[in-house]
């Protein structure tokens, strides 16, 4: 089982993962595949039979394996009463939390409390984008993958909703989609019977955003409790932030290096 | 004179067969927009192949300028209902729905995707940049000329 784009992870190690994924790229490359493949073509008919095509309009394959996408979440600067983060993430993906157990929740508002002196903490909760993503090591069908770039995401396409990934995820961020889905956003395919979480609106970013819709309504309540940017990158705001201030990972004893990090808890 | 009755109930037979074996065949919607440049016949047989392809490389790759997006297949073959809107996917008079119902074939696709066309603000957003597109051709056909 080769899916491009799926890194695997651990068993077979370095050098047969490398093999096999060039193996899967030579032997499915057609002229069409090829054509298609190094970047993207533009095509004019001049005349009946004649074709001209324009090779490399500049935008290729927009997960880099170059960068690893993060968030960095100030939970000292995220009041208990704000939801914007979650309230946006509804409106960019098109899911919607009518307070049923079995609602979807791509990302939500969890409060914590310290026993021991009274201090609560409220801070919003979204898939994390392990590095080692223990809902890609369960599923059955590849279905659930992660991107070059770092983000972990669910091939619908490929998705059998046995809900394996639920199980796994330790931070109960991704959700089964219960009831039919009518009138999706074109940016985000979404239907019964399969499996959901938060993708990093990897539509945005693959135009060129370089940011989320969380981040950007964080930012625009004037608490800027978010940094979204390349964890790769140490010229990033993130990375710089990451540099300069202690930041805790949840569940760091999994050991899964996480994409999403927290400050203040 | 029986001969005549005969051979004329015939012919009448075969034009009333002809024609209702030509009513069986689905009426295919007309789309708006070019053709395609690999050809309808092609892309009738082909379309899922098609459509498969550019789906793992957008899903995967992140590639969003595919040759072949849902999303532009049902705004150029849009139909429109009686209230001059686009038909969902539950009208039998969806462009996908006409063939798929004559073949008996359940089309999956809708269960997730959109079925009418995109709105303009947010499909912008998603397909290739028209201007960009044709300043790369016209570097290409100056370097040509060179």
């Amino acid at each position: 089982m080769n899916i491009p784009g799926l890194k695997p992870t651990g068993g077979c190690g370095g050098g047969c993962a490398g093999k096999s994924d060039a193996n899967m790229k030579g032997a499915d490359m057609h002229r069409r595949d090829f054509l298609k493949s190094g970047a993207a073509m533009a095509t004019v008919t001049l005349a009946p039979g004649v074709t001209l095509m324009a090779m490399g309009s500049g935008v290729a394959a927009q997960a880099n394996p170059d960068t690893r996408w993060g968030l960095l979440i100030d939970a000292g600067k995220c009041p208990s009463d704000c939801s914007a983060c979650v309230t946006a993430c509804s409106n960019e993906h098109g899911w919607e939390d009518h307070g049923e157990p079995t609602d979807p929740q791509w990302i939500r508002k969890v409060t914590l409390k310290d026993r021991a002196t009274g201090r609560e903490n409220s801070l919003p909760v979204m898939c994390q984008h392990c590095e080692n993503p223990p809902c890609v090591d369960v599923c059955p069908t590849g279905a659930s993958f992660k991107r070059e770039d770092g983000i972990v995401l669910v091939d619908r396409h490929t998705c059998i909703g046995c809900r394996y990934c639920m199980m796994a995820c330790p931070f109960k961020a991704r959700s089964f989609v219960h009831h039919p889905v009518e009138n999706q956003k074109v940016s985000t395919p979404r239907g019964n019977g399969t499996v959901e979480g938060c993708n990093m609106c990897v539509h945005k970013l693959d135009r060129g955003d370089g940011t989320t819709a969380c981040v950007e309504a964080c930012a625009a309540t004037g608490n800027n409790a978010m940094i979204f940017g390349d964890l790769n990158d140490p010229e990033s705001d993130i990375s710089k932030a990451l540099a300069s201030y202690p930041s805790i990972e949840l569940r760091s004893d999994l050991r899964l290096n996480l994409g999403v990090r927290y400050q203040n808890i | 004179m029986k001969r005549l009755i005969i051979a004329t109930l015939v012919l009448f037979g075969l034009s009333v067969g002809m024609s209702q074996a030509g009513s069986v065949y689905p009426e295919i919607p007309k789309a708006t927009g070019e053709e395609h440049p690999e050809g309808n016949e092609y892309w009738r047989v082909n379309h899922m192949e098609l459509l498969r392809h550019d789906r793992d490389l957008t899903m995967r790759e992140g590639v969003r300028d595919t040759d072949a997006s849902l999303a532009e297949c049902v705004t150029c073959h849009a139909v429109n209902g009686p209230d001059a809107k686009p038909v969902t996917v539950k009208s039998e008079e969806h462009f996908c729905r006409v063939c798929h119902d004559y073949a008996a074939v359940k089309v999956d696709c809708f269960q997730c995707h959109n079925s009418v066309p995109p709105d303009l603000g947010e499909a912008s957003l998603m397909f290739k940049d028209e201007s960009e597109t044709l300043d790369v051709l016209l570097a290409y056909i100056e370097g040509l000329s060179q």
